[in-house]
């Protein structure tokens, strides 16, 4: 399956990704390569059988409903570049 | 007695861990082989003086004073996990990872943080943005990846254990390639709670060392359900047999395709030998194993694309300048991320999308499923699979970086194991012509981890290889 530029980009925008020129050329062959060798299993006979996300067999795992301590705010909030001592600062997404 | 639990001996009967924690110190600080990308001396001898003070109040610690390395993907309180990423630069663990406080419980003592790929994502520890590892067997070659850098410092003989991380064959491939054991345990024994996640379904925590009684050692300490996981399971890990005498080996006839001369030559060894030694060699199949790169490419950078949204520049890691909040995330995303993070987030992107998601992923849920029950069945005719973890000994840096593709089916026979779930292990059998070490996996049924070690201990004695660190490093 060919892979445009234009693909690349819509990914990358849906990825939230900025990309320079020269990687989105590049990314157009590479992804292009490697999707070509993905595409093998469309050969596999798969009718009837139910997919599956993970290997545990597990189901629905419960907890106790009990509270425990959580990452403090201060701790968390240390992490980040920018915020004000109770909220992460971001730059403004609502013009009014 | 194996040098971990040597080490616990001495301190469980008063010998101060300080001693073995220092050297241990030492060593990291001085490698050659880029092995460590940081050492944390004030915080391993207050470690130390603790576990004495626990030794002298009458606990005894399975692994007491033992010096660890961790690969840095692993989060511990008050220490930085980059995953060998600028998109993490600076970040400081606010929480320990269950797997590691398990084995601070049981008495180790983290020395060091180790090389990997970026994020886990590689198989050479060519991505790291600390630089590439170099193999203490022959520098000029990559030492595997992910866990490169764990794989590398037990070779070298820095430490008697280190903890990696496998998500596609990131434990036993550079185990198998710095010529150590490495264990992948089955999926869910080990909490993967504070492992900085790749690929969730797939992600498990394990030991490499040079003798598995250290690696079974680290394992135990590690193991067992976690609330902090959902995902964790109990399993008991009963005591193993030790003989491989009326063990029903395993063997897939099409592991033995496109493997270097040498590896061929020594799997092959390696079952007259099981042979001799009593145990039976049954042929299986696996029929749908040769899809496993395919699904894995599909599932694995789809879990990986959705885990790493996460970092976006606002709450921790790298934050670009942006006057809009869009332009704030990509930008800080292109910065952080290299070349094959990028590179995985966009493929593990486009198969999630919509309009491919039926034809790739819901097709690689299938085929997963397929290859598991491919397992299901032959475990019911064998306790164990002994193949080749690699299709060839180290290769040189650069040889493959230039060619995703060609690096992806580098992790050919490692990637079902995690598929499935089940514990695979890579140990060391043998060198080839050019005296790099030779690494044979051995897989078994889920929680079989124990049993696998004791075999694999069994098989690389009677291959006549040493329990211990390569010489070329001393």
């Amino acid at each position: 399956m060919p892979i445009s530029e234009s693909e690349v980009r819509r990914l990358a925008s849906l990825a939230r990704l900025a990309l320079s020129e020269a990687e989105v050329a590049r990314l157009v062959g590479e992804l292009e390569a490697i999707v070509a060798y993905v595409a093998q299993l469309a050969a596999v006979d798969t009718e009837g059988v139910e997919p599956i996300a993970q290997v545990t067999d597990l189901e629905h795992p419960g907890r106790p409903d009990a509270v425990v301590a959580g990452l403090a705010r201060d701790t968390a909030l240390a992490l980040s570049r920018q915020h004000d001592g109770e909220c992460y600062l971001v730059p403004k997404v609502v013009e009014r | 007695m194996s040098p971990a639990l040597a080490i616990a001996e001495a301190v469980n009967r008063g010998t101060s861990a300080r001693a073995a924690v220092e050297r241990a110190l030492a060593a990291c600080r001085a490698e050659r082989w880029n092995c460590i990308v940081r050492t944390c001396e004030a915080e391993a001898l207050a470690a130390a003086e603790a576990v004495d003070r626990r030794v002298r109040a009458g606990e005894r610690l399975p692994l007491a004073g033992v010096p660890i390395a961790v690969k840095d993907n692993l989060c511990i309180t008050g220490l930085p996990a980059t995953c060998c990423s600028r998109m993490l630069a600076g970040y400081i663990a606010p929480y320990t990872a269950t797997a590691i406080a398990r084995l601070q419980d049981a008495g180790a003592v983290v020395v060091a943080q180790t090389n990997m790929d970026e994020f886990a994502f590689g198989s050479s520890n060519e991505t790291s943005c600390y630089g590439p590892v170099r193999n203490p067997h022959d520098p000029t070659r990559i030492p595997g990846g992910s866990s490169g850098g764990s794989a590398a410092a037990v070779a070298a003989g820095l430490v008697p254990i280190a903890i990696g991380s496998d998500t596609g064959g990131s434990i036993r491939q550079p185990a198998g390639l710095c010529g150590c054991f490495g264990l992948k345990p089955t999926y869910g024994l080990v909490s993967r709670y504070g492992l900085i996640a790749f690929g969730s379904s797939l992600d498990q925590v394990g030991p490499l060392a040079a003798d598995p009684a250290d690696a079974e050692a680290a394992l135990l300490a590690m193991a067992g359900p976690d609330p902090l996981d959902a995902t964790s399971v109990a399993w008991e890990l009963s005591a193993p047999a030790a003989s491989l005498a009326g063990l029903r080996l395993g063997v897939v006839p099409a592991h033995r395709e496109g493997l270097q001369p040498a590896v061929r030559a020594a799997l092959e060894a390696c079952c007259e030998r099981a042979r001799a030694a009593g145990a039976e060699l049954v042929e299986v199949e696996l029929p749908h194993e040769r899809y496993a790169v395919a699904v894995y490419y599909i599932i694995g950078t789809g879990e990986a694309a959705s885990n790493l949204a996460r970092m976006d520049g606002v709450r921790f890691g790298h934050r670009a300048e942006a006057d809009d909040l869009a332009a704030l995330y990509a930008e800080s995303r292109g910065q952080g991320f290299g070349a094959e993070a990028k590179r995985r987030i966009m493929l593990g992107t486009f198969v999630l999308s919509t309009g491919y998601y039926e034809a790739y992923y819901r097709k690689a849920m299938q085929v997963r499923r397929l290859i598991r029950d491919d397992f299901r069945a032959a475990f019911a005719r064998c306790a164990a699979i002994l193949g080749p973890v690699s299709p060839t000994t180290a290769f040189r840096f650069g040889e493959k970086l230039a060619d995703p593709l060609q690096m992806y089916l580098s992790d050919i026979f490692t990637i079902a194991a995690n598929l499935a779930g089940i514990p695979a292990l890579s140990f060391p059998c043998g060198r080839d012509p050019d005296g790099l070490p030779i690494g044979l996996q051995l897989s078994g049924p889920p929680g079989s981890d124990r049993q696998l070690l004791a075999w694999s201990r069994a098989l690389a004695i009677s291959a006549g290889v040493p329990l211990a660190p390569c010489d070329a490093a001393a």
